[in-house]
């Protein structure tokens, strides 16, 4: 099964980690979690729409990224996992 | 600033250097090329605002494998300036080839300038071509890597240096281009710091590179423009607006033509003088 890892655990920083699956599934652990979660699953899920993703897990540990990190890390993470061979 | 640091980037306007460089060179790991890029070029696009200061890439070099993903990914609307390792004429000639083709495929309403690094011997003797090449608009000393090149000691003094920052300050002035110096290593040493800047500054450099933005004040104290030049720029902006009444792109001011790179270089004059108050 492919996957691909970014991402860091430093402050600012999410790391994310996607892979194969038989549909969509999104686990998000966050520092911030009680205030931003609704705004970093929406970040992962309409990164996904825009790549076409449907049947991926996407696993992310937020330190407290912004939109445009969390949106950074889950394309790395993606495009790590479709180099995977 | 490192290109895969979010904390960094996202706090990088707030310093009040006239330009920052986001690197993607040697502060990034190898294995990390592909994630500074994308987050580099993410940071860029989520910027609803025009950023205050110049926006520069420090892509990685001609000879390597990372520098077309760089161009690539981070050449936009969004950013000013590339800034070349490395940089020779032949490269630098390359350099402005693929440029013009992402501009033209990206539709870029604008021309992205071109910052080399010296820091081979042998672009020191290239020199007074590089500053001619297209896209020049300044021109970044190098001294580390110069210094390894040269096998050579690097020194805070820096006699070993003084021929290249000569060679740079002359080319740069003669084409009316930014000579930025190589940076003061020693974060900790602000009195060194201030020499080296009022050293450069006397031998003709425009500006000096920050390795940590704790050395920015520093330099903008040294590097603020001199009241004879606001003075003059103060004049050319006086003189363009009668010249624009009267529909002339081009004019002349003391027998001298003064032209657009003229006339930016007296905006920039400005400024930064009015950043610091000046006027």
């Amino acid at each position: 099964m492919k996957r691909g890892t970014a991402g860091t655990l430093e402050s600012n920083d999410a790391m994310i980690m996607v892979k194969e699956s038989d549909g969509l599934k999104i686990t998000i652990t966050s520092i911030v979690y009680d205030f931003f979660h609704e705004q970093i699953e929406n970040v992962i899920r309409e990164t996904l729409k825009e790549e076409g993703l449907t049947n991926v897990e996407v696993i992310c540990n937020d330190k407290g990224a912004l939109d445009y990190t969390i949106k950074a890390r889950l394309l790395t993470a993606i495009s790590r996992m479709e180099e995977e061979k | 600033m490192p290109g895969n640091n979010p904390a960094m980037l996202q706090n990088s306007d707030i310093f009040e250097a006239d330009a920052v460089i986001y690197d993607l060179e040697d502060a990034v790991a190898v294995t990390q090329k592909d994630s500074a890029r994308i987050l580099i070029s993410q940071f860029l696009k989520s910027s609803k605002k025009p950023f205050p200061m110049e926006i520069v890439v420090r892509i990685n070099g001609l000879d390597t494998d990372y520098y077309m993903d760089d161009l690539n990914m981070v050449v936009s609307d969004k950013i000013d300036t590339i800034m070349l390792p490395k940089a020779r004429v032949e490269t630098l000639i390359e350099l402005d080839k693929i440029l013009s083709r992402i501009e033209e495929e990206k539709h870029l309403t604008k021309k992205i300038g071109v910052i080399p690094i010296i820091e081979l011997a042998i672009s020191v003797l290239e020199i007074n071509q590089i500053v001619t090449l297209p896209r020049v608009n300044g021109v970044l000393l190098g001294a580390e890597d110069l210094s390894s090149d040269l096998e050579v000691a690097r020194t805070k003094k820096g006699d070993e240096i003084l021929h290249p920052r000569m060679c740079i300050a002359v080319a740069c002035a003669a084409y009316k281009i930014d000579s930025i110096d190589t940076p003061f290593t020693d974060t900790n040493d602000d009195i060194g710091l201030k020499e080296d800047c009022r050293f450069v500054s006397s031998i003709g450099f425009t500006s000096k590179a920050a390795i940590h933005p704790n050395q920015v004040p520093t330099i903008n104290e040294i590097f603020v423009p001199s009241r004879k030049n606001i003075e003059w720029a103060l004049r050319v902006e006086a003189a363009a607006k009668l010249a624009d009444e009267k529909g002339l792109g081009v004019f002349s001011l003391d027998g001298k033509m003064v032209d657009k790179p003229v006339m930016d270089r007296a905006n920039k004059i400005l400024k930064k003088a009015r950043n610091y108050n000046l006027i």
